[in-house]
This record gives structure tokens, sequence and C-alpha cells, in this order.
């Protein structure tokens, strides 16, 4: 028998399908054995998961709750993919937006939710995509790897949300808890149904259309898309390329921190350091889940919201570590880029007689 | 010396060579003839332990062999030389002779190694200097190390994989008597080729190659160029295009002037130095040269895609010195580039999404924040069937392309539209006998219909046909410029190719 790895002509869409598919089942089993050896049994442990967040109304809204920064965020990260610039600054983006539209509540109350809650909007927006776009402008103008330089400003972004929290931010009342005073009634978006579900969900589902119209119809997507598939060719098409990637970074930091402003505004309603969990990063899984696809990031999304709200339940029912959900989500990356392997080549068994 | 039996091997599915049988005899020079993609490569790197067979079998010298690696082949006394030289050029010669050998010594004997190196050049008359470091030498001398880099290893049967495509015609016929005198040293050499002219001169063997299949092997002797391209390509056309006979467009109002032009390349270095022309209505003005002597900076910077250091360049009044892409589109000027796929198209991308590539920003195809994608597909539509494109439909990703079809494709979306001056770069490099057929077809009605053609080729008999002007470029200036240039006019050409001005 000999094996042979050919390079790949062609996929279908189904074989597209199946790879991925096949991918989180493996990384679902892998899963099981890490659980296993955690002492619990890995059926009942998903059962948990599964039970938690999709099997009642309540786990549902909490999923759907989770959904929406997810959603925001693959987009922001889904559209400087598009033009093959690394975002990895997603996260950071998110807790500038929270930290800027907190600043201005601190400072300055309209007493008008309309007019309020558009300027959090604007400034949230405003401060993640200054946030991306320094990144921008740095790979623009000295082609400084943006993913090294949004990897570290996450920290930045992250510690000074620290300083603010636990310093002169703290609300006096709170006995001594790192968190702002919750948000006065005008900026707040109302939340649904008596769920967690809020306002950003319109957000999240107008960005998903005006991004897929954008990047599929508009100019400006399509030079994205040549200058991510073909710089040279962008270069021959009288692109201006360097204008486009700190446009493209300012665009996905402003989503993601709009994204920040709706975590706030809407669910949190005071700033906290424990608000950032790690949506920025996931959504890096979710858009490369979802190639990229607005719509699909929405069902993608849907699920690793599911699998946090099932890992938090595992947290209390099992008690179990947020790692280990963690370890659960590495391993459907792990499993993914395996997979990417398989979309780019095959490996043919022959057997011969001899 | 060697037998090759029923060798298959398959990329993606796809045979590029089937059940193929070759023998090379010592003291012979066997060619491998066949168009682009004939399999005539692959058949050679399997010879070479580059490729595993799938199927088949290699006999040297009676034995039966396996090669696993290269170096397996060399052991065997099998050597290639390609068509890029796969040379270190910030080592010297006998450094680069010496690399790949097994068991080296802790301390090189560095004379010895040279010596041998003497050695070797004076048996076989080709001259180098052992010391000498790569970069310093020209394409030619660097050939002639690769060749005798495999001769230093002891190999016994050399491949020399086209080897002309970069030699100026008097590189050539030096390389042509080292050829002949290895062959009376009882060398086995296969020669691969696609231009009928060098292997009726030099081979005794010749063996085609079409679609992965030897169509036939005979001797050089009982063979016609009729024969051979009808064996090539399955029709008697031998490819050799027409000249169209150039009714007198002398001094027609000039569309493209340079003057002076420098340009620098990407490591910064000067490549451009100097070069003043003018480009005329109806007129192809061709640029010969060995690759490598700026000509892509040149044609970067005529298409607005490199800025020009110093000099102007104006198109018809308007001084352009410092135009971009985009508004060199918009006047008109075209441009074809040497490397379809890697700047010409978007490989991923669809047809229609690749004809908008140099027309999406102005009416119609733009509207407003958009493209109108459904103005883009009709205009895609009708231009796939103007120009006979073999696509399997508009949302198929150009990467599916043939190569011919893929030039097709950037042809007609360069010449639709408002076209002034089209500037060609290796056009029909690559490409099948009847793909450039068709090519040199639409420059000469581009010709004709009074737009200026700038074509910058590497084929001599190409630009001869084509060309109404014809300079030669070396190191970044032109050596001169011929009028009407003719069969009669090569050996000068060959001449200022190789830097030898046509004053001196």
């Amino acid at each position: 028998m000999r094996m042979k790895i050919e390079k790949r002509f062609y996929i279908t869409k189904w074989q597209e399908t199946f790879i991925i598919l096949a991918s989180i089942v493996l990384a679902f089993f892998s899963g099981a054995v890490v659980l296993h050896f955690l002492g619990v049994s890995p059926l009942e442990a998903y059962g948990m998961m599964i039970k938690g967040s999709l099997s009642d109304f309540y786990g549902i809204s909490e999923t759907v709750a989770k959904t929406i920064p997810l959603v925001m965020c693959s987009l922001a990260v889904a559209l400087s993919f598009t033009m093959v610039i690394w975002n990895i600054g997603a996260e950071g983006q998110f807790v500038l937006g929270a930290l800027a539209c907190t600043a201005l509540v601190r400072c300055m109350h309209i007493d008008n939710p309309l007019i309020m809650l558009g300027a959090m909007g604007i400034v949230a927006a405003i401060a993640g995509g200054l946030w991306g776009g320094f990144a921008g402008f740095l790979r623009a103008k000295w082609n400084v790897n943006e993913i090294i330089t949004t990897l570290m400003m996450n920290y930045i972004a992250i510690l000074l949300l620290q300083y603010f929290v636990y310093g002169s931010w703290r609300d006096p009342t709170s006995l001594g808890f790192p968190m702002t005073p919750l948000f006065p009634e005008g900026a707040r978006l109302p939340q649904f149904f008596g769920t967690r579900i809020h306002a950003g969900i319109f957000f999240a589902l107008v960005l998903v259309v005006v991004i897929w119209v954008v990047v599929r119809k508009g100019i400006w997507g399509y030079e994205i898309r040549v200058s991510g598939q073909n710089p040279k060719a962008a270069d021959y098409a009288g692109i201006r390329s360097a204008r486009n990637i700190m446009l493209v970074m300012f665009m996905s930091g402003a989503i993601a921190g709009l994204a920040g402003m709706a975590e706030m505004a809407g669910l949190h309603r005071r700033l906290q350091p424990g608000f950032a969990v790690g949506y920025g990063y996931t959504a890096i899984i979710i858009a490369w889940l979802a190639r990229l696809h607005p719509v699909t990031i929405i069902f993608v999304s849907f699920l690793f919201g599911a699998l946090f709200v099932g890992g938090e339940n595992l947290q209390i029912a099992m008690r179990l570590p947020l790692s280990s959900v963690q370890i659960l989500q590495g391993l459907i990356l792990f499993f993914l880029l395996g997979g990417e392997f398989f979309r780019n080549y095959r490996i043919s068994l022959t057997f011969k007689k001899r | 010396m060697v037998k090759m039996r029923g060798i298959t091997k398959a990329f993606y599915g796809i045979k590029a060579n089937d059940c193929v049988d070759f023998d090379l005899k010592g003291g012979e020079v066997h060619a491998l003839l066949g168009e682009n993609g004939a399999g005539k490569s692959t058949l050679m790197s399997v010879l070479c332990g580059l490729y595993h067979p799938d199927e088949g079998t290699i006999e040297v010298e009676g034995q039966r062999v396996e090669f696993r690696s290269p170096r397996d082949a060399i052991s065997k006394g099998i050597g290639i030389v390609h068509q890029h030289f796969m040379l270190v050029p910030s080592l010297t010669v006998w450094e680069n002779m010496i690399l790949g050998s097994k068991d080296l010594p802790v301390v090189i004997d560095e004379s010895a190694i040279c010596d041998k190196i003497k050695d070797l050049s004076q048996r076989y008359g080709i001259d180098v200097d052992p010391k000498a470091p790569i970069w310093t030498l020209s394409i030619g001398e660097q050939q002639r190390v690769a060749i005798l880099r495999m001769l230093y290893h002891e190999a016994k049967i050399l491949i020399l994989d086209e080897p002309t495509s970069v030699l100026t015609p008097q590189e050539i016929e030096r390389l042509f008597s080292t050829i002949k005198h290895m062959k009376e040293e009882g060398y086995g050499i296969v020669f691969i080729s696609h231009k009928l002219k060098e292997v009726f001169e030099i081979s005794d063997r010749i063996t085609v190659l079409r679609r992965g299949k030897v169509v036939g092997s005979l001797n050089a002797r009982e063979a016609t160029k009729e024969m051979l391209a009808e064996m090539m390509v399955g029709s008697s056309d031998t490819g050799e295009v027409q000249r169209a006979r150039k009714e007198s467009a002398t001094k027609s109002k000039p569309v493209l002037m340079a003057e002076d032009l420098v340009v620098r390349n990407d490591k910064g270095l000067i490549a451009v130095d100097g070069v003043s022309f003018t480009l005329r209505e109806g007129q192809i003005f061709g640029i010969a040269g060995v690759s490598g002597n700026g000509q892509g900076e040149l044609a970067e910077a005529l298409a607005g895609m490199r800025s020009i250091e110093s000099g102007r360049l104006y198109f018809v009044t308007e001084d352009v010195t410092s135009a971009s892409a985009r508004h060199m589109v918009d006047l008109g000027v075209k441009y074809v580039p040497a490397d379809r796929k890697g700047v010409g198209l978007v490989p991923n991308m669809n047809v229609a999404e690749n004809v908008a590539l140099r027309k999406y920003w102005h009416p119609p195809y733009s509207k407003g924040f958009f493209i109108d994608w459904d103005e883009v597909h009709k205009h895609s539509k009708s231009l796939v069937e103007s120009y006979e494109i073999l696509t399997p439909g508009l949302d198929v990703p150009v990467r599916m392309l043939s190569g011919g079809n893929q030039q097709k494709l950037i042809l007609a979306r360069e010449l639709s539209d408002n076209l002034k001056l089209l500037i060609a770069m290796q056009p029909t490099w690559g490409l099948d006998v009847r793909a450039t057929a068709f090519v040199r077809e639409k420059l000469m009605s581009a010709r004709a219909g009074g737009a200026a053609v700038l074509l910058i080729s590497e084929d001599l008999d190409e630009l001869l046909a084509l060309s109404d002007e014809l300079a030669v470029i070396y190191r970044g200036k032109i050596m001169g410029i011929i009028e009407g240039p003719g069969t009669g006019d090569i050996e000068r050409i060959g001449l200022m190719m190789a830097g030898i001005s046509a004053n001196s």
C-alpha cells in the first residue's frame, strides 16, 4: 500500500462542509478524552452543556445574549481577514469601545436616551477604530506586522481597563468591588422579554447586512478582496493599498468597539474587569469557521455562544474550571486548522499487487 | 545508457506522462520536443530523481535503478541543468561546484578544486574563472558554470532544460559548440526545447511528446519541420506568423514619449538607465533583450505602477511622469504583464471579477459606492464570446482556466474600452502554438486599429516578425534602435543583446 499526498484542484461545497463537521466532531471526541481524565463522564458533561444552553427558553436567551458580541467581533475580524490583514486585536478594541463609552457616561451625561446612546456608539466606534487603525498605520507606513501589534495592544487595553476600574472610576458604594457605578437609565439599551437579550442584537443584524453588501457589492469591498488575494494585482488595478490597510483596520476596530459599547449599555450596564471574557479571540475562530461569510457568522456565533453558556453551566454543575471550556475551544481550532490541510490536499491510498 | 520504459506520472489526477518510453545512447544528442505542458520537464524530472514515477522503470547502463532523490541520480551520473540554474549568487564558482558533495573534508582544499575546475574547463572549452562570484557573471556564463558543475560531479548524462531561452544568439552558438564537444567525448545529452530550429541544428535523434504521450521518435536527418510541427500540435501549422506587410507607417503621430527615463528596481538599484524612445500610432515598437535587463521595470514605469526616478514621460502632450496606474488606464494606456497569474489576474477570483480589475472605478461599471455587477457580467460575456475564451462560466475562478485562456482574458480586458497604447510584456510566453498565433494576431489588429504597441519579448523571431521598430535593451540602456528590422539584422541584434553597441 502506498500513500500519496496530492494538491487539490477543486473542492466541492459538500466536501468543505464535511471537513468542517468532521473537525468539530473530532474536537468534541478528543475533548471527551480530556473530560474523562478530569474525572467526569463526557456524555454527562456534554449533556449538561446542551441542557444549560439550548434546552429551555432561559438557556437559549442566554446563548443569544452571548451571540451578540460574538457576531459583532467576528464581523470585525472577518472584514480585516478579507484583505488578509490579521487583526488579532478585536479583544482590545472591544475593551476600548467599552472604556470610551463608559468615560462618556461618566463625564457628560445627556438626558435623552437616543442622543446619549448615539453618542456612546460613536465614541466607542472611534476609540476601537483608532486602537485598530494605529496598528494599521504602522503596517501601512513601516510594514510592521499587525499580528504582533494588535496582539500586544490587547494587553494594553486590558491593563487600561483595570487601571480605571480599580482606580478612579471605582464605585465608592461597591464595597471595594472593582466596578463603576451602574449606568443611568438613559444610557442603557433596552432588554427584551425579561431576558438578557438586548437591543445590541439589531446592531449585529444590521452590521451583517451592511458588511455583506459592502464586501460583495461595494467598490471598497472589491478593492480589499483584490488586495487580499493578490497584492500585485491590486497595484496593477491602481488600488491604494496603504490607505486601504489603514481604513480596513479602522473599520474593523470600530465594529469591535461598537460591540464593546453594546455589551456595556445592553448587558452589564457598568464597567467591570470580568466583562472581557475572550470574545475577541473566539471571534477569530468563528470568522475562520464561517469562511468570512457574514450570514454564516451568525450561526457559528450561536454555536459558540452555546459553548460559552454550556461551559458556565459545566462550571457550576460539575465544578469544572473555566479552562476546561477553553481547552475545548482550543481543540476545535486545532482540528479546524488540521482540517485546512485536507481542504488543500488529498491523500490517496493505492493498493498495488506485486 | 538510459532506458526508460512505461513512465507514468500524474498530478491532480491528470497524467503528465502517460506510458512514455525514452532511450539515450552515449555520444548522441537526443532532443525532447513538445509544446509547453507536453510533459517534457516531468519526464526529465523523473529521470533526474526529482519525481518518483507512478509506474514504469528506469535502467541506467543496463542496471535497474530507483531514485529517491536527485542525489541518487547524480551518483549514477545523471545531471540536469535547469532553466533557472539553481546556483547561489553570493558564492564563488568553485564554492557552487562543491555544493551538494558528500564527504567533504573538514578543511577544504580550495586550490585542488580550482585546478580540477580549470582542467575540466580546458577539456570542454568552457572557460570560467573558478574564483569569480556567481553574481558577477552573465547569464551565459552562469549556464556554463551550471554545466561544468554537472561535469565536476562526474555526470555522464546531461539533461539541458530549455537551455537557449535565456541566451543571446552568440551565446547559443557557443553552447552548441560545447554540446558538440561533449558528444564527441561520449556523453549522452538530452536537449529539451520547443524551438524547432535549434532542435534541427543540434540533435541526432528527436522524440516528440504531446499531452504526456510519445507521438514519435525519429532521426534528425529524416525529419522535416512540417513533420515535427504536425507531431507537436496535431496540425501542420508551424506557428510562424506571416509578417503582415507594413504599409509605410512612417512617422505617424507620437503617442508616448520617454526622455531619459531612470527607474529603480525593488532592491533600489538602477534598472532602467536613461532610456528614450517614441511610440507612435499604428506602430509596433519592439524591445529585445535577455531577461532581467530592465524590461520589467520599464514596462511597470510606463504603466504607472513604478515611480520614475528622473527623466520625463509624455502622453501625447500631457506630462505623465508621475501619473498613477489608474490615470494611465483612463488615458488608454493598457498593460499586459509578463506574470499572468502573479500580476495580471487574481487567480482565486472569477472571470467577471477579473474583467472588472482594470475598469471597475468608472461608469458604467461603477455606480456610486457600488459596482454594477450586472453590467460587468454583460461586458464579460461579450468579451468571452468575441475572444473565444474557453471557460465553464463567468463565475469560475480564473485559476481553473488554461494559460492560453488566461492570456486571452487579459488581452480582452486590456484591448477593450479606449485603447491608445498597449504595453505587452512577453505576451506569448508559455502559450501553445494556437494561443500564440491568436495573441500575435490581436497585437497586429490593435496596430491596424491605430493604437501604439510596445512589445517586450525575449523571442527574437516574434519581435522580427511583428515590430516596425526594434530597440535592444542591455543593463537598462538602449543599445540601438533598428527601423524595419529583418532576419538580416540578427547578428547585430545579438551583439547588442550582449552589450556591444551597434556603433562601436
